[in-house]
């Protein structure tokens, strides 16, 4: 008991105090699930509204596929992103593994079947009520497509910072493609596992609690954002 | 719009059939619709009046005959319908006719203005700012008459317009789409409230299992159907 409270006040003392350790690895966890978060978007939205829209052969496996890696497993998905950039993979020469580009790329694999699924989900529901409207006033398979995105934009931000949470929170693909190397790939949840294991429990508390924190503020975001929407837009 | 729709008349189905599945839904169906008159389609549930509609507006394709306007197959783009339930995107009220104006080819300039207008003929000049999915049913009904009459259709098929509509959103409703057609454009709606049919059917078709049992100006329907069907019909109606 006396460890944690002990492990409490310390890290409140490295929160309070801005430690420059902490900040870089928090800063560098923020700066690889953002741009995670910004291409699995950019693939996932597009991707899952294509799919709700377009009518195309193999249209139920692929919704299938979608929802079943919802919960890919974060370690699985880092191992085939190392086999991808190890040396002998195809993409070794890129010399990518280890680095913070690397742990892009794994997040981004592990989050944009999760966008791509509930945008898929969400854009169907509204396909459904506004499919001969939209063919009434004569729109294409493509820009009904957008229409739906924008119109279900209050929705789909959810889905992204939920994708966010989840991209901030993994450990087992950022620690197999980034190799927790201090100071270039070190990020909140491997320092929390790399901490715990030597026994530092204070600088694994503070990253702990900030990582709760900074999921917090997203769902309360998430849940603003629906709020305000449905007050505003119906 | 791309058309001006000189041609479109008559609308003809020939012997037009249409098919779900297994299941038949229209049985030879033959219809003359000619320019500038208001058509009130009515009939029981399951007649097939929304799945002749479709087949119209050009939503549904017929399984057997064909449906041609001015004697070309062609579905001519001067046409617009309003739905049961209005579907409105989330963005202001102009916003929503102007996305139809673009969706027709009208230039960006010109967007604004007729969209403006349209609101305006519908009675609503003061929402056009006001997001459209949180306005009143009866006012998101209008913004969808106006977003059709905003396009110039020389055709409008309605499906119901009023059946989620309280006597006065009904009411005005009614007095809008009798405004559209006195402005030239064909009127073709379905509905179950016979008075309003009164009011504003030029002739009424009436539609009983998939077929079209008769076609007759409204004056004498009224006064006497010539189908069993729709004679039975008035009467369980109107007791």
């Amino acid at each position: 008991m006396s460890t944690l409270s002990e492990a409490f006040s310390t890290s409140f003392a490295l929160m309070g105090g801005l430690d420059a350790k902490l900040l870089g690895i928090v800063g560098l966890s923020l700066k690889v699930s953002l741009t995670a978060v910004l291409f699995g978007s950019l693939i996932g939205l597009p991707l899952g509204a294509a799919v709700a829209v377009g009518r195309f052969a193999g249209q139920a496996p692929v919704t299938v596929l979608l929802n079943a890696f919802i919960g890919l497993p974060a370690v699985v998905v880092g191992l085939l992103v190392y086999l991808l950039l190890s040396r002998a993979g195809p993409l070794g020469q890129f010399g990518l593994l280890f680095t913070p580009t690397a742990m892009v790329i794994a997040q981004t694999a592990l989050i944009t079947p999760l966008i791509a699924a509930f945008t898929r989900q969400i854009v169907a529901d509204a396909w459904r009520e506004y499919h001969e409207q939209l063919q009434s006033l004569g729109a294409g398979t493509l820009r009904a497509t957008f229409t739906l995105l924008h119109d279900t934009r209050f929705s789909l931000v959810t889905v992204v910072l939920a994708a966010f949470g989840r991209a901030i929170a993994e450990v087992g693909a950022v620690m197999i493609v980034g190799g927790n190397i201090d100071g270039v790939t070190r990020v909140m949840t491997t320092t929390i596992a790399l901490e715990t294991s030597k026994g530092d429990l204070p600088l694994a508390l503070a990253l702990g609690l900030i990582l709760v924190g900074i999921v917090v503020v997203v769902n309360a975001s998430a849940h603003l954002t629906r709020q305000w929407a449905q007050r505003h837009y119906g | 719009m791309a058309e001006t729709g000189n041609g479109m008349f008559p609308l003809v189905m020939c012997n037009v059939g249409f098919a779900a599945g297994d299941r038949a839904i229209l049985r030879d169906v033959n219809l003359t619709l000619e320019a500038g008159r208001r058509t009130v389609v009515l009939g029981p549930n399951g007649a097939g009046k929304s799945v002749t509609l479709r087949l119209l507006h050009g939503l549904l394709w017929p399984t057997t005959g064909e449906i041609t306007w001015g004697g070309k197959t062609a579905q001519p783009t001067a046409q617009a319908m309003v739905f049961q339930r209005p579907v409105l995107l989330r963005r202001s009220a102009l916003a929503n006719i102007e996305y139809a104006l673009d969706l027709a080819g009208v230039p960006r300039a010109e967007r604004t203005d007729r969209a403006t207008a349209a609101l305006a003929r519908v009675g609503l000049p003061h929402v056009a700012q006001r997001a459209a999915r949180v306005l009143s049913g009866g006012e998101q009904q209008r913004v969808a008459l106006a977003r059709a009459w905003a396009l110039a259709p020389r055709i409008l098929f309605l499906d119901e317009p009023t059946a989620s509509l309280d006597p006065a959103a009904s009411r005005e409703v009614e007095r809008i789409v009798a405004d559209i057609a006195a402005s030239g454009t064909r009127i073709v709606m379905i509905t179950h409230h016979l008075g309003q049919a009164r009011r504003l059917a030029d002739d009424i078709v009436f539609m009983h299992d998939g077929r079209i049992t008769e076609h007759t100006p409204a004056d004498v329907f009224f006064r006497q159907a010539q189908s069993r069907e729709a004679d039975d019909f008035l009467k369980g109606e109107l007791p």
